[in-house]
């Protein structure tokens, strides 16, 4: 038993070595620049592979925008230096959060619009549905009532 | 609005989705707009491929050319670069970016498939073509007489895209630079 779990450890070992083998590690002359890294890394794009930021990336573009960073963090970039010289080169599109601009309104004020749409919506329905009901309870009139009454017995004769 | 009317409305909003998805299936999301476009060329001062020599950005500029970058390891340059030897045989002036590659893959190339380049910059470590904003291969940039880049393609130049993209904008910026 003893033997088997150490096996299994060992085998387990070998495979996450392999798996952390694909990404280049950095090290860093301070944590603060780290954490930095981790998150402007996720925060830009893959120009080659459009769906993913640099972090996840495998291409070798993302590869090099990633030993980029790290060399301008080194350097003692600030995050705003780093963005400006991305977005130089490949264009707003490069940031997953991109600036304020006329081209990305849009994408910025969508969801406040849409939210604000769906209120309405939803007020509006909600409101019209409760004046109906009021109207209907109100519009029963005794004639109808008696009816009710009528149908209601019969099916608890029926059961 | 009526409750007849109201009908319509998701029929109304299927047809404007369908607009929207008929739209997109001929958007390319890789063909992006370099965010050089009217911007200079980079300076850059890098080996000359294949001679004892640096190569910089004013031997470049100065007329109307086409950038190419490639690569050996690159497939779809194999494929451009019949075309770009029936460009260069026309005489259009065409410098390429050797873009993240080996010397000797390169020259080999070359002596292979033929040289359509006026010459090659080196660009070993891709230093060149970070600044270019390159983010593969093949891509041509259309740079004019002043050094300033007017159109990226993203992808390979072949005899659709030269007539229907390119040349219109090289003959147009030749005419210019002539008339100055």
């Amino acid at each position: 038993m003893n033997f088997l779990r150490c096996t299994l450890v060992f085998a387990l070992l070998l495979v996450a070595g392999r798996a952390v083998a694909v990404i280049e590690t950095y090290e860093f002359s301070n944590p603060e620049l780290e954490l930095r890294y981790r998150q402007l890394s996720t925060e830009l794009r893959c120009p080659k592979c459009q769906n993913q930021n640099i972090a996840d990336s495998n291409a070798p573009i993302a590869q090099d925008l990633r030993k980029l960073l790290y060399q301008q963090l080194e350097q003692g970039a600030s995050d705003e230096e780093i963005l400006d010289y991305m977005v130089a080169r490949y264009g707003e599109f490069v940031r997953y959060r991109p600036r304020f601009s006329g081209a990305t309104a849009i994408l910025w004020l969508a969801p406040a619009l849409l939210l604000l749409v769906g209120l309405v919506v939803a007020f509006l329905t909600l409101r019209s549905r409760r004046g109906g009901s009021a109207l209907a309870e109100q519009q029963l009139s005794t004639d109808e009532q008696r009816q009710l009454q009528t149908l209601l017995d019969k099916t608890e004769q029926d059961s | 609005m009526g409750p007849r009317l109201k009908l319509f409305v998701p029929l109304v909003l299927f047809a404007v989705l369908a607009l929207f998805l008929f739209r997109g299936l001929e958007l390319d999301p890789r063909e992006m707009p370099s965010a050089l476009i009217d911007n200079p060329l980079p300076e850059f001062t890098l080996p000359s491929l294949g001679q004892d020599r640096l190569i910089s950005r004013n031997d470049v500029v100065g007329r109307v050319v086409l950038l190419n970058v490639w690569a050996t390891w690159c497939v779809s340059c194999r494929v451009e670069h019949p075309y770009l030897q029936v460009l260069a045989d026309r005489g259009t002036p065409i410098y390429g970016v050797n873009y993240k590659d080996d010397d000797a893959d390169a020259l080999r190339w070359l002596d292979e498939l033929g040289n359509p380049y006026v010459a090659n910059i080196a660009d070993r470590e891709g230093t060149l073509g970070l600044d270019l904003g390159v983010y593969g291969a093949p891509e041509t940039y259309l740079v004019d007489a002043a050094g300033v880049i007017r159109y990226r393609h993203v992808g390979v130049v072949d005899d659709r895209v030269w007539r229907t993209i390119l040349e219109p904008l090289y003959m147009e910026l030749n005419a210019g630079a002539a008339s100055q």
